[in-house]
């Protein structure tokens, strides 16, 4: 067993960085996040393995930062909560406009606006939808547990770079402040200029030599034929991780008759909800995205044979149960429910949303 | 084995520390923790709580609704949660400042002067390990070697001439928990 401990999700986060050969990480305070950033202020990375931590002025500076760094082929990332994901929306299309690699993360807290401090699940649109202009998207894990925080670190960055795409962790205010057990991962040293050279050489701006044209960064082409034609080239990479990068867990679905679906920490609730709910007999299952970018659509599909009803656990005032709609197409009743504002229901609340909003009716 | 527990006090009494020693003395045994501070509104109001899990298996939800042991530190959270014990449960609370006394018959009610005997021991802030020790041994879930590898991992090296301290204070809520009702 490697390094076991018990940390908060958001330490956990500034300690995989560093642990999976991160160079850069740039960022800004916010609650509930904040542990993020300190934990690595308090590691000081740049003396064991040179990765460079730095407080920007604001988030707008600290995303432009990413792309810098981005786009000479290191591993940086930023995290940032609701508000300050919203300030970092312009960077991060043009991230994915430029085909740069990097990731972000968000520990959300209730909206809109400045909202509250306290967990939500609200920025799901904003996450797998857009966020900002144009037809990107994200790659989106969703960590349900503390472990987790530490296993999507690596992962988003293996997935950013395999498809030259941000990857976004979509986490929460709950899940950033809890404590659970923790195996961190082991120590990967950070690439070499001859690795980055290796993997990244083609479009990184890893420093010119005559035998090569030059790589540019950017997101700007004019010639409308030819953005068409790049467009065409981002949809088939979302084509591609929709056919290769699914991910999500299957909780008692095996026999089930009801269906929850949730991710995050709604997961965990709703997991309990069906240990309550076949405790009164009630056969139901729970599907876990993990990925809400590509979404596990089949996985819904696949169900739909065996279950009477479903209902789509979020908090939020119902935002993944859209998508949840999309791959039921009618077939069997779907209901949303969810505590907003701050609020995290209970495993109690939200059986007893099952037994009325889908096998009451 | 799954042991479910809310520990609710005010702020400063050493609620979310107590958790996290419990909490570390778990995986010091190999069991799966979580721990869950207060996160509804009532933080705002002075009150500190944290919901505590051990188990020998994945633990699902680390937000719950019902507890198989409520530790109850002042009188705004004996309101709160002396319903939320589960039928057969065991509530655990220090008399300091309460002014009505848990009344559920179906539920095992102890209770510590944690307060009196923290100032007795000339260091109020030896409290909370005083309750745990109480706690632990109405429902000795975690030996108490683990207890102290948990304080070894949990506190900073510079504070590790403290544990024998706390150790005390664990041992002599043991001896001093009484029981107030019996099922």
């Amino acid at each position: 067993m490697g390094d076991v401990r018990l940390m908060k999700g958001n330490e956990v986060i500034a300690e995989a960085a560093i642990r999976c050969g991160c160079d850069g990480y740039f960022g800004y305070p916010i609650t509930p996040q904040s542990e993020v950033m300190e934990t690595l202020m308090a590691r000081q990375p740049w003396e064991q393995t040179g990765m460079v931590v730095l407080q920007a002025e604001s988030e707008v500076a600290a995303i432009n930062m990413v792309y810098g760094g981005a786009s000479c082929g290191k591993k940086i990332m930023t995290s940032s909560s609701s508000p300050g994901i919203s300030l970092k929306q312009e960077g991060i299309t043009y991230l994915a406009g430029a085909e740069l690699p990097a990731l972000v993360v968000n520990v959300v807290r209730a909206g809109p606006g400045l909202g509250t401090i306290q967990p939500a699940q609200s920025d799901y649109f904003q996450s797998v939808k857009g966020g900002g202009h144009g037809d990107y998207k994200l790659i989106v894990l969703a960590p349900a547990s503390v472990q987790e925080m530490n296993d999507f670190v690596g992962l988003g960055f293996e997935l950013a770079f395999k498809y030259r795409n941000p990857a976004l962790i979509l986490s929460d205010g709950a899940i950033g402040q809890m404590m659970e057990k923790v195996e961190l991962s082991d120590y990967k040293p950070r690439w070499t200029d001859e690795e980055i050279q290796e993997i990244s050489g083609s479009w990184a701006t890893t420093g010119k030599k005559s035998d090569r044209e030059r790589n540019i960064s950017t997101s700007l082409d004019l010639d409308s034929a030819r953005q068409e034609q790049f467009n065409h080239k981002l949809q088939a990479k979302y084509r591609a991780m929709e056919e290769n990068e699914v991910r999500f867990e299957k909780i008692n679905c095996d026999d089930a008759e009801y269906l929850f679906i949730a991710y995050g920490s709604s997961a965990r609730i709703s997991q309990k909800a069906v240990e309550l709910g076949r405790e009164k007999g009630i056969k139901i299952g729970l599907i876990r995205p993990i990925t809400l970018f590509p979404y596990p659509t089949k996985a819904i599909q696949e169900m739909l044979g065996q279950v009477k009803g479903i209902l789509s656990v979020e908090m939020s005032a119902g935002q993944m149960v859209e998508d949840v709609r999309l791959a039921v197409n009618g077939k069997v009743p779907v209901e949303h429910f969810g505590r907003y504002g701050g609020i995290i229901p209970t495993p109690e609340e939200v059986l007893e949303a099952l037994e009325q909003k889908i096998i009451g009716k | 084995m799954t042991e479910e527990i809310i520990i609710a006090g005010f702020g400063g009494q050493g609620v979310l520390s107590m958790g996290k020693i419990l909490a570390y003395s778990g995986i010091m045994q190999d069991q799966e923790v979580s721990w869950m501070p207060s996160y509804g509104p009532e933080m705002r109001g002075g009150t500190a709580n944290v919901t505590v899990i051990i188990s020998d298996n994945r633990i699902s939800s680390p937000v719950l609704k019902k507890f198989d042991t409520a530790i109850i530190l002042n009188q705004q959270s004996m309101d709160k949660f002396e319903s939320d014990v589960k039928p057969g449960g065991t509530l655990l609370y220090d008399p300091n400042g309460i002014t009505s006394h848990p009344e559920r018959k179906d539920i095992n009610i102890f209770k510590i002067p944690g307060a009196a005997l923290a100032a007795e021991m000339g260091n109020p802030k030896t409290f909370n390990m005083i309750v745990l020790g109480a706690f632990l041994k109405v429902k000795p879930i975690v030996a108490i070697e683990n207890v102290k590898k948990g304080l070894e991992k949990s506190l900073p090296e510079r504070h590790h001439k403290l544990i024998p301290l706390n150790i005390e204070a664990i041992q002599k809520g043991m001896v001093n928990v009484e029981s107030v009702n019996s099922i």
